[in-house]
């Protein structure tokens, strides 16, 4: 059906048109044109949400192939496969890959494609942002595999311990890239970060009072506060490093004054939430995925608000705790493994919830759900050996070997990649308006825990052994061939597991059962929408009355009008109760973002071999910012 | 899902002023992270000063007078910059075409300034690391100058063009007016700590 669109020339009002002419006219005004242009200057959340995934997922590629080169280079003492130096670069590209180019960013973005949706906003806050923090991860972490390609890969962890990472002891421009590579990824997290908190704020529908707020949404709120706390840390701290060995500032050099502890304040103030920037985005993907499955609210909600509230807050607290209960700091993993001691109270809350939501609930076992029965699990062995590395006879044993690594993947792996996986399996068909097949997707859950179990459980023993972390291989006398074989088998299987979910996508989406709008019964807004959504997301804005406002509204959802459709409008409404207060103007696409985001680029790269970059960058920055901002048609305005 | 229309708010206004704005809560944030990252340089600051005996380490204190005269300046240009966002807020055309020029010229003169400031440091930023510290900072709050004096410019040509006429501008140049209280705001600290605890 193609219904006539009104013409342009004057104000056009949703509420004088029909269904189909509405639609007709939205999906004009909310195109995007398919040019290169249109392409690099994309606005529409959802598409550079998409890259945003898609993108961080690649870099889960590279870092996973990382990490099955170590290994297999482990699986065998004495292995010859790969020397001392390329392991060093292997495990921090490994580590920071993980942290900084995927899991950061998935997390965060999967919250760009869903918060609009959730909270019933045609578009995110700042898109032009956005964009620019999109193009920012994209170069950042090009540059840092290229540069490892190039064998200037960063190699001295993926905290970069000052003094190794000192000009002196690495000469060569390893560290400048992964520290340049740091503030490009930050920028984009602070972007995002901004964006997701004052759509949250902004542009909810109507009606959607804070407690009315989806848990996922709340999840990336305090989530995006937790980061716009925590980053600025580590990029200053990256920034005086890369300063002290490019203009011979003297932050970390003892004998000018400087001090190495510092480094590890600055990098565990930030990296100490890191943790729980991965985490948080992932209970709230778990809150989403139970109420959907168990069919019915989530048992507990305020208490899981606060609850997240509470790790937000205590991400931070527990740093200044550390540093003063303990005097100084005893850095490094175990920070990993204090996190998880204080974080059991909400935790705990939040585990209860969730099972008296099963509990109460019919639940249908649904490939999303038994990922999410997989992280329960997972992070509850987590917890446990965190616990028992936070007791300090077992620290002293077992510091710096591979029982902290063992544990650290459970927390992470558990806490973020399972989640996310229920969470790709969720979404998908919203995304994509297909649904994944359910019987690949039960082998898929089945490899990845299996496989992630026999990859990370006997490495508990390895540490407890004595195998220490960051050793590129071992003698076979000490015994350990047998175990890390073992795990060198699980780590494959987990890989093989990686491999069926992109089959089971690839297929999926060709040629997947239709989706529908709703196709799991759920009861929050993104499932009141088509399947792929249209750019505009609603064609007329929900008025939300209650939590699931898909199950309380059975027949036909209440909607608001009043929007121009000649241009592109959105409503504002008031922080804490949603009362509609404006209709804002949205904004078109813009190549300036991406012009932006390249100069800045050239200009953070130029500045590892010399600060003239600075100066000579600046000027073109400041050029496409004007670019940016200046309005380009009285449309606009 | 069927859609039943429930309500019309056309009659609401197409920008508005303060929290209205999504822009103002953008401004919020990024006022919030960049002091985060100042509040970090800060603690570095103390953090080295605290680990080493001697402070400043091998240097005379600054001078005071570039250093006192921008602190002067900033706190001057509160006055103008609240005339102008009040201006900004009456909606009053004639009025920010004016005080816009007279923001800019107000964020420019202690750029001036700041030239010799740096010279007044009594130190290199090679030094030791006293002299890295109050470089960064000093550094730092440059940007930040540059960046809004940058704006300030930009935003106070468009008034003068066809765009400035419109209502989301006016509320641009007041969230811009806001922003400077912010840079004023980062300032003080700074200069208590740059020009005045290596004095204690
Ligand atoms: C695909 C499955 C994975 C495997 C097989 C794996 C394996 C490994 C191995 C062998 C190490 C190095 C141990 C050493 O010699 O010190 C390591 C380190 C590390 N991994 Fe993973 N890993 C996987 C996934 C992940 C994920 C998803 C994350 C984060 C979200 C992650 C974060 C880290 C970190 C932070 C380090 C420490 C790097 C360093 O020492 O600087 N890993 N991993």
């Amino acid at each position: 059906m193609t219904a006539e669109a009104p013409p342009l020339d004057r104000e056009i009002r949703d509420r004088d048109l029909d269904d189909a002419a509405l639609r007709a006219a939205l999906a004009r005004t909310w195109a995007t044109r398919s040019s290169l242009s249109g392409w690099i200057g994309e606005v529409d959340h959802k598409r550079i949400a998409l890259r945003f995934v898609l993108t961080a997922l690649f870099f889960l590629l590279l870092g996973g192939s990382a990490a099955l080169v170590m290994r297999l280079q482990l699986a065998r003492p004495e292995s010859g496969l790969i020397g001392p130096d390329l392991y060093n670069q292997l495990f921090s590209m490994h580590g920071t890959t993980m942290m900084f180019l995927f899991a950061v960013p998935v997390m965060e973005t999967i919250g760009l494609y869903f918060v609009p949706l959730m909270v019933g906003a045609r578009q995110v806050a700042f898109p032009r942002l956005v964009n620019f923090a999109y193009w920012m991860f994209l170069f950042g972490g090009l540059m840092l595999w290229i540069a490892f390609l190039l064998n200037t890969g960063a190699d001295t962890g993926w905290f970069s311990y000052v003094p190794l990472s000192s000009l002196q002891y690495s000469p060569t421009k390893r560290v400048d890239f992964w520290a340049q590579m740091v503030t490009f990824t930050e920028v984009s997290s602070l972007a995002v970060a901004v964006s997701l908190i004052v759509t949250v704020l902004k542009h909810r529908a109507p009606g959607m009072t804070l407690d009315r707020i989806p848990l996922f949404v709340w999840a990336e709120f305090v989530n995006a506060f937790v980061i716009m706390f925590a980053m600025p840390s580590v990029m200053i701290a990256s920034t005086l490093l890369i300063l002290d060995r490019l203009v011979e500032t003297r932050f970390f050099e003892t004998s000018a004054g400087g001090d190495a502890l510092l480094w590890q304040h600055l990098f565990w103030f930030f990296g100490h939430p890191e943790v729980y920037i991965i985490f948080i985005p992932g209970t709230g993907m778990v809150s989403a995925i139970i109420a959907t499955f168990a069919t019915r609210p989530v048992f507990g909600y305020v208490p899981l608000v606060l609850a997240l509230i509470a790790t937000g807050f205590l991400s931070f607290g527990l740093w200044v705790h550390h540093m003063f209960a303990t005097g100084l700091p005893k850095l490094g993993e175990s920070f990993f493994t204090a996190s998880s001691m204080l974080i059991a109270v909400p935790s705990g809350i939040q585990i209860f919830c969730w099972i008296a939501t099963l509990w109460g609930g019919r639940p249908r076992f649904h490939t999303p759900l038994l990922f999410v029965l997989g992280f329960v699990f997972i992070f509850v062995a987590g917890g446990m050996t965190g616990v028992m590395v936070a007791s300090v006879p077992i620290d002293l044993q077992v510091h710096d070997t591979f029982f902290v690594v063992a544990h650290f993947h459970y927390v992470l792996i558990g806490g973020a990649v399972f989640p996310l996986l229920g969470a790709i399996y969720y979404w998908f068909p919203k995304v994509t308006g297909r649904l994944m097949s359910e019987r690949l997707g039960a082998w898929n859950f089945g490899l990845a825990f299996a496989g992630f179990n026999l990859a990370f459980f006997p490495m508990h023993i390895l540490g407890l052994q004595g195998m220490p972390r960051r050793v590129y291989t071992y003698p076979a006398e000490l015994g350990w061939g047998g175990l890390n074989l073992l795990a060198t088998t699980g780590a494959l299987m987990f890989a093989a597991s990686f491999a069926l979910l992109v089959v089971n996508a690839v297929t999926s989406y060709r040629s997947g059962r239709a989706a529908g709008s709703n196709p799991w019964g759920a009861g929050t807004l993104e499932w009141a929408t088509a399947s792929p959504p249209p750019p505009y997301n609603f064609a007329l804005t929900p008025l939300v009355t209650s939590r699931e406002p898909l199950w309380s509204e059975r027949t036909a959802l209440p909607v608001v009008t009043g929007l121009r459709v000649d241009r592109r409008e959105t409503f504002v409404t008031s922080p804490a109760e949603a009362r509609p207060e404006l209709r804002d103007m949205a904004v078109e696409p813009s190549i300036w973002p991406f012009v932006a985001a390249l100069f800045s680029g050239l200009t953070l790269f130029g500045s590892i071999y010399t600060p003239w970059a600075v100066v000579a960058g600046s000027p073109f920055i400041a050029a496409a910012l004007v670019g940016w901002f200046w309005p380009k048609s009285a449309k606009e305005e | 899902m069927r859609e039943r229309r429930v309500a019309d708010y056309s009659a609401l206004p197409d920008y508005g002023f303060g929290p209205k704005s999504p822009m103002w809560w953008g401004t919020l944030g990024f006022c919030a992270l960049e002091g985060m990252g100042f509040a970090i340089a800060c603690a570095t600051y103390l953090y080295l000063a605290f680990v080493n005996p001697e402070w400043p380490i091998n240097a005379r204190p600054p001078d005071l007078l570039a250093g006192t005269l921008v602190t002067i300046l900033l706190l001057a240009s509160v006055v103008p910059n609240h005339i102008l966002k009040a201006a900004a807020e009456r909606e009053s055309i004639r009025a920010v075409r004016i005080w816009m020029p007279v923001m800019s010229a107000f964020g420019a003169a202690p750029l001036v300034l700041r030239w010799f400031e740096f010279g007044m440091l009594n130190i290199r930023w090679d030094s030791n690391a006293y002299g890295s510290a109050v470089w960064v900072l000093l550094g730092l709050h440059t940007t930040h100058l540059i960046t809004d004096v940058g704006d300030t410019l930009v935003l106070a040509a468009l008034m003068w063009t066809r765009f400035g006429r419109s209502g989301k501008r006016f509320s641009d140049v007041s969230d811009n007016a806001f922003y400077w209280d912010f840079v004023v705001l980062t300032w003080l600290p700074l200069y208590v700590l740059i020009y005045w605890v290596p004095r204690l």
